[in-house]
């Protein structure tokens, strides 16, 4: 039986290999405007505060985010929300700690250094309430596909009503334009007034698919600004030192004729 | 040199008498006699030992946080990238510092295979360069694996699962290879643990690769030896300054990727945890390796095609052999210039085409690019030795220089 999968992969790796948007399979996604892209973009703090609204409200009854914490809402290139707010946040949910001294583990709200905590206790527990299909976790999402933010975006928001004649769809499958095969086993989720904004902004379909997918381009990247703001940097001394070194150069080679 | 070095301070006579290094890099980094004529194509040894060294260090900060633990390898990259100080910032500049590798190694090739840098008396010195590249395709390759994603663990089956294809002892040396019976957490802690020595080997290699250099000097552009003083400068500060200019220029791309792309060269599937129940419906590798892959898929059988894609590699040692000209630029080499260029032209056709699906058309063209790639070397590298006239070589370096300057008097008095 091994055999004959490594093989049959060995087939795969052979005559499949090509890069995905490759076979039509797929509709390209649509490319909102995001703050964060090029060179000196950076995160909406609004946007990203909504954006966790929604996942906190929406996606996290399915999704887990195992490797962001509670400090990480804090902290500077991200929502940025007060560490009281934060900690507000957290105590709303339940961590297992301990052995206590009597060798006990007891539960206790969850602090800022605890991880985002997850729907279920652990990976069958997902699958078994999902139709066996674990929701993936969210905390690098959007690196983890290709077409990154406007792909999740856009399959978020690409769930059609009914398929299109000559389209089955199984149990628990549901018709969306932008999944491979316009086929995923996760349902639609948002919708008009799914949540009730905080700073009374209006909750239509595509603000909250904008504002999570933030979030999720964020939560997948929290250094970005950071990073954007010392390449800058890092390009502007790199420039001068290049000309310095270029007007150097021309000085040393001055009296040699080559 | 005729102005040796001379230790002044009593403490630098005191070492230099005892361990003549301060003599030694004083020879061969600062005096040592260079071709004045050297263009920007020869600064990318500079460039490569740069790259080395930043890899290294990079790479040892990695380690100290990284763990090489099939269930803890993900968490601990993300761990880098999220709360360790200037973490995304060392494990993006050593991500795409492998590119950057080897951008630079395939462009230095590539002067050395247009300049004849291979041919008498420089052998050694393109052997040594061939080790190194092989050394670095399996840093690399191991080193894509540590992160333990999707791309890592499905690259590390399928090629660990061409060991599979030798005969009679294939099962038994892959499975030696995983330490289990499958790729598992063994594999990745011998993978870690090879990817942290071998950049020291390819290190040794290096000093070899210059000493070697140092014996008979740089060739240059125009591919004929060194005849007086007349035609060196001094390394230092000429080239020095020189090799840093290029070096700073190759710097804003390297820091383009770090800081405004870093993840347009790696693959979206590595940001998913590595599962052996998954297969990934493709499985690419990285850019620099889609040549030899397209060289490995060419040909229709398991065995035949690793052969192929070693082949490709192992013939680059021969061919200060294979090559029968007398001359070395392609300067003065017109007919064979044109074949260098179609073999450039080749390896970039068998890298693209290492990025698509073999079927078809590209399946096709697959074969005839591999085809062409192993005739280029031997066939046409042999015979045009023969059929060829080469241009008339300069008398010296100094000559077409002169010459030119000449030419510009000239063209000023009749102007």
């Amino acid at each position: 039986m091994k055999r004959i999968n490594i093989f049959a992969l060995m087939i795969t790796f052979l005559f499949t290999t090509s890069f995905a948007f490759a076979e039509g399979e797929m509709h390209a996604p649509m490319e909102p405007d995001w703050s964060f892209q090029g060179p000196l973009g950076k995160f909406d703090r609004a946007e990203l505060q909504r954006g966790f609204q929604v996942y906190t409200e929406v996606c996290a009854s399915c999704h887990s985010m195992d490797l962001v914490s509670y400090r990480n809402l804090v902290q500077e290139g991200g929502p940025e929300f007060s560490e009281k707010q934060a900690k507000a946040m957290a105590a709303m949910f339940e961590v297992e700690a301990g052995p206590d001294a009597d060798g006990e583990m007891f539960m206790r709200p969850a602090i800022l250094s605890d991880k985002f905590v997850s729907p279920w206790k652990n990976e069958q527990e997902g699958r078994i309430s999902n139709g066996g299909a674990y929701p993936p976790d969210l905390s690098v999402m959007v690196k983890a596909r290709s077409g990154g933010a406007d792909y999740v975006y856009s399959l978020l928001l690409g769930y059609e009503d009914e398929a299109p004649e000559g389209v089955t769809l199984d149990d628990g499958v549901y018709y969306n334009i932008y999944a491979k095969n316009q086929k995923i086993a996760m349902p639609q989720v948002i919708y008009e007034d799914g949540v009730e904004y905080t700073d009374g902004t209006m909750a239509t379909e595509v603000q909250m698919a904008k504002d999570v997918t933030a979030f999720l381009a964020w939560s997948a990247e929290p250094k970005l600004e950071e990073r954007k703001r010392i390449g800058f940097k890092v390009l502007v001394y790199l420039i001068i030192l290049s000309f310095l070194l270029y007007f150097t150069n021309k000085r040393i080679w001055r009296d040699t004729s080559h | 040199m005729s102005d040796d070095y001379e230790p002044q301070s009593a403490v630098a006579k005191w070492i230099d008498k005892r361990l003549p290094i301060i003599t030694l890099f004083s020879g061969h980094l600062m005096q040592f006699p260079t071709p004045k004529n050297l263009n920007y194509w020869w600064t990318f040894g500079g460039i490569l030992t740069f790259c080395l060294i930043t890899q290294i260090i990079t790479g040892l900060v990695l380690a100290m946080h990284y763990i090489a633990d099939a269930n803890l390898a993900f968490a601990s990259v993300e761990h880098i990238m999220r709360d360790v100080n200037y973490g995304w910032l060392l494990r993006y500049i050593h991500a795409n510092g492998a590119s950057m590798f080897f951008i630079a190694v395939y462009l230095h090739m590539a002067r050395s295979l247009f300049y004849g840098s291979y041919k008498e008396p420089r052998e050694l010195i393109w052997i040594i360069g061939v080790f190194i590249f092989l050394l670095m395709i399996a840093t690399a390759f191991m080193g894509y694996v540590l992160p333990w994603g999707q791309m890592s663990f499905w690259g590390a089956t399928v090629i660990t699962n061409l060991f599979s294809a030798i005969p009679f002892f294939g099962e038994a040396i892959t499975n030696w290879l995983w330490g289990d019976y499958s790729v598992s957490g063994a594999l990745l802690t011998r993978f870690f643990t090879l990817h942290y020595l071998m950049p020291f080997l390819i290190f040794g290699l290096v000093i070899l690769h210059i000493w070697a250099l140092h014996v008979p000097g740089n060739n240059n552009p125009e591919g004929i030896d060194v005849v007086k003083g007349q035609d060196t400068v001094p390394f230092h500060p000429h080239y020095v300054v020189k090799d840093v200019l290029a070096l700073v220029v190759f710097m804003i791309v390297f820091a383009g990727f770090v800081f405004f792309s870093p993840n347009i060269l790696g693959h979206s599937d590595n940001y998913i945890q590595a599962n052996p129940l998954q297969t990934p419906e493709h499985i690419v590798p990285e850019w620099y390796f889609l040549p030899f892959y397209a060289i490995l898929r060419a040909i229709p059988d398991k065995l035949g095609g690793v052969i192929a894609m070693v082949s490709a590699i192992a013939i680059l040692a021969f061919i200060p052999w294979l090559d029968s000209s007398k001359v070395r630029s392609c300067k003065y080499r017109p007919l064979y210039r044109q074949f260098y260029w179609l073999l450039i032209a080749d390896f970039i056709l068998l890298g693209y085409l290492g990025s698509q699906s073999a079927t078809g058309i590209y399946l096709i063209l697959g074969r005839l690019a591999t085809l062409y790639y192993f005739l280029h070397f031997i066939l046409v590298m042999p015979l045009i030795g023969f059929i060829e006239k080469p241009k008339p070589l300069p008398k010296s370096i100094s000559e077409p220089v002169l010459s030119k300057e000449e030419q510009l008097a000239k063209s000023g008095q009749t102007a």
